[in-house]
């Protein structure tokens, strides 16, 4: 498709949980300015292929490449710093702690100052202007002050959402980022997206149930079944394929 | 998945209480204004001891809520740095010609170790499981306290050590001839204001760790590690650097111990009963906000040294009725400090500084 060296790679990769073989050698490449849905029933490991690339999960086989550095090996920590971005599937935040300081944080870990032990956070201007302006885009500018446990379902998927923005990387990684949400805040988030796919630089990867979303926003569609890679291509030609057909949309018609 | 219940969303909702506010902050003024002036206030050996010993739990207890408030890691071993800290002082100055240089060596050791030692135990069990600190720090402070007691030649044993301080401290050492505001000005007064500077100082700077980007951190992992590592901070490290620096200051605070008391016992500073002390100054203060664990430890040191005496008061004030008379008795001054702190515990979940942050909100 692009000419370009591809921004993440995956070879061979996979894990098995005592005999359950969760992700089966799974080869693909992902490249900057694509958005790669990634689709498949319940149980096919996308979420597990997800942990493999970000780190949560290290691989029994295969390996993982970040721009052509081979990152199978790292922690989490450092693949975010590489400028590998997850935003997850079950809301994972800071409860506690306000909207703004959540995203500041991200900010703070962008600017790579965590270690400071010296100055005031509550002074450094430039992190909580970017951690307001981030807000802004996620429309919860006016949410800033409000604890992260206090806001409604949706809006703490955006708020997940900001603080990987926050992060500014060059990989995002999207699980099911409108799961949950509801027919007016959807369209928030898959605008957000939209944006980022627009400016072209990032390569974005999606795990993403309806069928309309991925229409709307993948170049590409990959399917996996039973921890394996069982199609991949443009989305219309994927969605056709009887596998496809059978392996997946049987269940979502039948869903609904 | 499930949005936030409603009920603990508007708990937290509540505007922090300025009544509270105003409260908390008047405490806090009263409790420095009281060490500031003790012993003009509160001239007296009693009261100057109570307030040096204040001023070093203070600063003790603030360093225990910067692991347990803020990174959210349970320590059984901060005693441990406590004791290697006064053991450092007590040591140098029992062994070689006291004076400030075998002062100032004593104290870089006894801190310098337990930082290395805090850092080793993080690093060793904090890869693994947050709970491993938790045990292997509890391992680690019971062979300690073995340590501290078998070693005899080093550390005198059970008997501890008797020591000397440099002459400006000891109590033999006049600054001035004649007494200011009826104030001696020898050296135990040296002494307390070393004590309370130190421990101001030291508090200071632990107020500046957690309000630096670093502390935010910390709660940051605290609240939700996984998310911390996947934002990119080396979980491991920040907790590491917490626990040294929590260790480093806490052996400070062991410094100031020996320097007060010209003595050192594993009984002092390394007991597990200071540990218990310790926890419960911090859950009581209120977890998270180091002005907590300042107010708890001065309940607790007071209770400690004044609840007796105040037993004894009400003991002869009721002497005609002899059910009350029996309770009031000194000697069960225990089961009513335990249950003042089951009753704060209860009124005051978040503890009494975190329950006044938020407290005129809801009501």
């Amino acid at each position: 498709m692009t000419p370009a060296p591809p921004a993440l790679e995956s070879e061979g990769l996979g894990i098995r949980f005592g005999g359950q073989v969760a992700v089966d050698d799974v080869s693909c490449a992902f490249h900057p300015g694509t958005l790669t849905a990634i689709v498949g029933p319940n149980g096919a490991g996308k979420t597990t292929y997800f942990n493999l690339l970000s780190g949560q999960l290290r691989a029994s086989a295969g390996e993982v490449r970040l721009d052509g550095v081979t990152i199978t090996r790292l922690p989490p920590s450092r693949r975010s710093r590489l400028g590998l971005g997850r935003a997850f599937q079950l809301t994972n935040l800071f409860p506690t702690l306000t909207v703004l300081e959540n995203v500041r944080l991200a900010v703070q870990a962008r600017a790579g100052i965590g270690l400071d032990v010296f100055s005031r956070a509550a002074r450094l201007r430039a992190l909580i202007e970017r951690a307001h302006a981030v807000l802004a885009q996620v429309r919860l500018q006016t949410r800033a002050a409000v604890p992260a446990v206090a806001l409604s379902h949706g809006d703490q998927r955006k708020l997940d959402i900001a603080i990987l923005l926050a992060l500014e990387p060059s990989v995002f990684l999207f699980d099911e980022p409108t799961a949950g949400m509801s027919v007016d805040e959807a369209p928030v988030v898959l605008d957000l997206i939209e944006q980022i796919k627009a400016a072209r630089r990032a390569t974005i990867l999606l795990v993403e149930h309806k069928m309309d979303v991925v229409r709307r926003l993948a170049d590409r569609v990959i399917v996996l079944h039973q921890g394996r890679l069982v199609a991949d291509g443009a989305p219309e030609d994927v969605v056709a394929s009887a596998l496809v057909q059978e392996a997946y949309l049987g269940r979502q018609a039948g869903r609904g | 998945m499930s949005p936030a219940p409603p009920g603990r969303g508007a708990h937290v909702r509540a505007p922090p209480g300025r009544v509270g506010r105003l409260v908390l902050g008047l405490l806090l003024a009263a409790l420095l204004a009281a060490l500031a002036f003790a012993p003009f206030l509160f001239p007296g050996t009693r009261a100057m001891a109570t307030a040096s010993r204040i001023a070093i739990f203070v600063v003790l207890a603030a360093s225990y809520d910067v692991l347990l408030g803020y990174a959210g890691i349970v320590s059984f071993a901060h005693t441990m740095f406590f004791g290697i800290g006064a053991y450092g002082v007590a040591i140098a100055l029992a062994r070689f010609t006291p004076g400030w240089g075998a002062l100032v060596l004593g104290a870089a050791a006894g801190i310098g170790l337990s930082m290395l030692l805090a850092a080793l135990i993080a690093l060793l069990s904090l890869r693994v499981r947050a709970i491993f600190f938790s045990m292997l720090s509890l391992a680690v402070a019971s062979v300690a306290l073995t340590l501290a007691s078998q070693l005899r030649d080093l550390t005198g044993g059970e008997d501890g050590l008797t020591f000397s301080v440099p002459a400006a401290l000891s109590p033999g050492f006049r600054l001035l001839a004649h007494p200011v505001l009826g104030v001696r000005l020898d050296g135990r007064l040296l002494t307390y204001y070393l004590i309370f500077l130190v421990a101001l100082g030291l508090f200071l700077f632990l107020l500046r760790v957690v309000n630096a980007p670093f502390g935010r951190v910390l709660q940051a992992i605290r609240e939700n590690e996984f998310r911390a590592e996947a934002l990119g901070y080396r979980v491991v490290l920040y907790r590491s650097l917490a626990s040294a620096i929590a260790a480093g200051v806490a052996a400070s605070a062991g410094v100031l111990m020996a320097l007060l008391l010209r003595y050192n016992g594993p009984a002092t500073t390394m007991s597990f009963a200071i540990m218990v002390d310790l926890l419960l100054m911090v859950v009581i203060g209120g977890m998270g906000t180091l002005y907590g664990a300042a107010l708890g430890a001065a309940l607790m040191v007071l209770a400690q040294y004044y609840l007796e005496s105040l037993l004894q008061a009400l003991a002869e004030a009721a002497a005609g009725l002899p059910l009350l008379a029996a309770l009031f008795d000194p000697d069960r001054w225990l089961l009513w400090l335990g249950l003042i702190f089951v009753l704060i515990v209860y009124f005051f979940p978040a503890g009494l500084a975190g329950s006044l942050r938020l407290r005129a909100g809801e009501e």
